[in-house]
């Protein structure tokens, strides 16, 4: 049925700390690696060793470069983006024959293979990309949470987290139940004033991104620790026979 | 967003074939339309061929198309699902209408009744058809008040045509009362869809890629694609080629869908009944051709938002 649920139990979701992100695209091939054998398996390629490859991916890095105002220090921002999991999630509401769904017990947002028509309005109604076509299968696919990994009692209890948390090398993606605020994730977002992506669009996302942070001073607060240390032989402390002796080889 | 062909052809071919159920209605009611049982077939076959041509054709692009019959369920909260109950629904009526025309007569209350329920089925399901975009927020081109009555305009403008074009084919002397509704029609679609396009939002910025990332720090630009390759998103929702030539596109559309067409229906009204023929067809090809040209820029030039994640600087 499309209709949402009124309230879901729990807000399963990720929190995505855009300060750490080093844009190494892990979490985006262990997604598909995991999920190529998932609940959504096969998530099919067309042509994926030629010219034009192109293929089913639930989650994506995007590279951004943020330049300020004063036209100075332009940084780089790597920027994951999968399935927010909304609560009002309009690629349920839109979908025609009920395929799509939100869990009422956690709030993943899921379709189900067996009646999706493939017409993908639901892709139209995503403001943010979520939605997947299956151009062999002819059905719509999206991120599932990994719910085949978060609740799997075959796995040990510390890989039961999305694919994509447990390969990060960062610990930059974090997976927790945003409905309480006493979880892990909540607290982080309270900490970090996370944000949800452009909510004038009204779709409620639940996944969180953490602002990066403000760069530090310039100067000597700027280096590293082991460069406030450091001086340069050739310039400073040099007696004046070391300089001499320098003078002379280097010419 | 990308213009698939199916339903290009889906929205105009249903338009100008629940226009004409609609004008078959409103004449029989309020005049004398050809006793001829030609006309009686070719309006019927022309209108239900239009529309159930539309609906196979709206299956094609689908993944699925051998489960389009559970697109009827979700009617609640879909307005795909409502355009296909309306759809389907609508053929009862109609069908009644065809059978009490044929065998109790065009002026029949039972035909009276049944035609304009009919109408009110073919006006929902338009409306339904308008309102699977309008509803999308994440397409603001789409996503305002000038979308449903643009639908509703051009089903008029392209049905009241073909209506004149058989109504003249078997009785010459018509009247002079359908041309000046269909000249009216035209010039009302003409209206709207300039509306649409003086008010839509194609031009006004509604996110941007500092919105889209909530990057605050300044000036977001895209630095690197997820893929070195297209993806499906950018396919379908990065459809660009159309908004190159939007504005001659836009002249054309207006020309040839309004005041070509308008041009010629002046001609035929002052025309001598039997030289209206010609110009009546020429009409109707032309604000139909016009409709295909309008239909496939709404869909082209309309932008996603989530090209903002994909180098676009706003939407």
């Amino acid at each position: 049925m499309t209709a949402l649920p009124k309230d879901t139990k729990k807000k399963l979701g990720l929190v995505i700390d855009l300060d750490i992100c080093v844009g190494c695209h892990a979490c985006a091939v262990n997604c598909k690696e995991w999920n190529t054998g998932g609940i959504s398996a096969p998530l099919t390629d067309t042509d994926p060793y030629g010219a034009d490859p192109d293929g089913v991916w639930f989650n994506r890095v995007h590279t951004f470069e943020v330049i300020g105002e004063d036209n100075e220090g332009g940084r780089t921002v790597h920027f994951p983006k999968s399935c927010l999991h909304c609560d009002d999630a309009p690629c349920v509401t839109v979908c025609p024959t009920g395929a799509s769904y939100k869990r009422e017990e956690d709030g993943i947002v899921l379709v189900s293979p067996d009646t999706c028509i493939g017409c993908k309005l639901c892709s139209w109604a995503c403001p943010y990309g979520a939605r997947e076509y299956d151009e062999t299968e002819g059905i719509m696919k999206k991120c599932t949470m990994c719910v085949d990994r978060i609740y799997n009692e075959n796995l040990p209890e510390e890989d039961r987290v999305p694919a994509c948390v447990s390969t990060c090398p960062t610990g930059a993606r974090h997976f927790g139940d945003l409905n309480d605020p006493k979880s892990d994730v909540s607290k982080l977002v309270a900490a970090r004033d996370g944000y949800a992506l452009m909510p004038e669009q009204g779709c409620k996302p639940v996944n969180r991104y953490l602002p990066p942070r403000p760069r530090k001073p310039e100067g000597e607060a700027a280096k590293a620790p082991r460069m406030l240390k450091y001086t340069d032989e050739t310039k400073d402390g040099a007696g004046l026979l070391a300089r001499l002796v320098d003078k002379v080889l280097s010419g | 967003m990308h213009p698939a062909k199916s339903v290009i052809f889906f929205t105009t071919a249903t338009g100008a074939g629940y226009g004409l159920l609609i004008s078959l209605f409103a004449y029989a009611v309020l005049g004398d339309l050809p006793a001829d049982d030609r006309f009686f077939m070719f309006s019927f076959s022309g209108a239900f061929g239009l529309v159930i041509a539309g609906l196979l054709a709206s299956t094609f692009h689908l993944g699925h198309p051998e489960r389009a019959w559970r697109a009827l369920s979700q009617w609640r909260t879909s307005w795909l699902s409502r355009e296909g109950v309306f759809a389907l629904l609508t053929f009862l009526p109609a069908a009644g209408f065809a059978a009490s025309w044929w065998f109790l007569g065009q002026k029949a209350l039972e035909t009276t009744v049944l035609g304009a329920v009919t109408t009110v089925f073919s006006l929902a399901t338009i409306w339904c058809t308008g309102m699977i975009y309008a509803s999308l927020k994440a397409i603001p081109a789409w996503n305002n008040p000038w979308t449903v009555p643009g639908y509703l305009s051009l089903s008029a403008a392209t049905g009241v045509p073909l209506f004149l074009v058989l109504g003249v084919a078997f009785d010459a002397d018509i009247g002079r009362l359908p041309y000046f509704t269909a000249i009216g029609f035209v010039a009302f679609a003409f209206v709207m869809k300039g509306l649409y396009w003086v008010f839509k939002k194609y031009d006004d910025v509604t996110a941007t890629a500092e919105s889209a990332t909530g990057l605050k720090m300044g000036k977001v630009t895209l630095l690197e694609a997820p893929h070195d390759s297209a993806n499906y998103l950018m396919k379908e929702m990065g459809f660009k080629i159309a908004r190159k030539h939007a504005s001659a596109l836009r002249k054309w559309a207006m020309f040839l869908g309004f005041l070509l067409p308008i041009g010629f229906l002046v001609m035929a009204v002052t025309s001598p009944p039997q030289d209206r023929f010609m110009p009546t067809a020429f009409a109707f090809a032309f604000v139909f051709t016009g409709t295909v040209i309008e239909r496939w820029l709404f869909f082209a030039e309309a932008k996603h938002v989530v090209t903002l994640y994909y180098g676009a600087e706003k939407v």
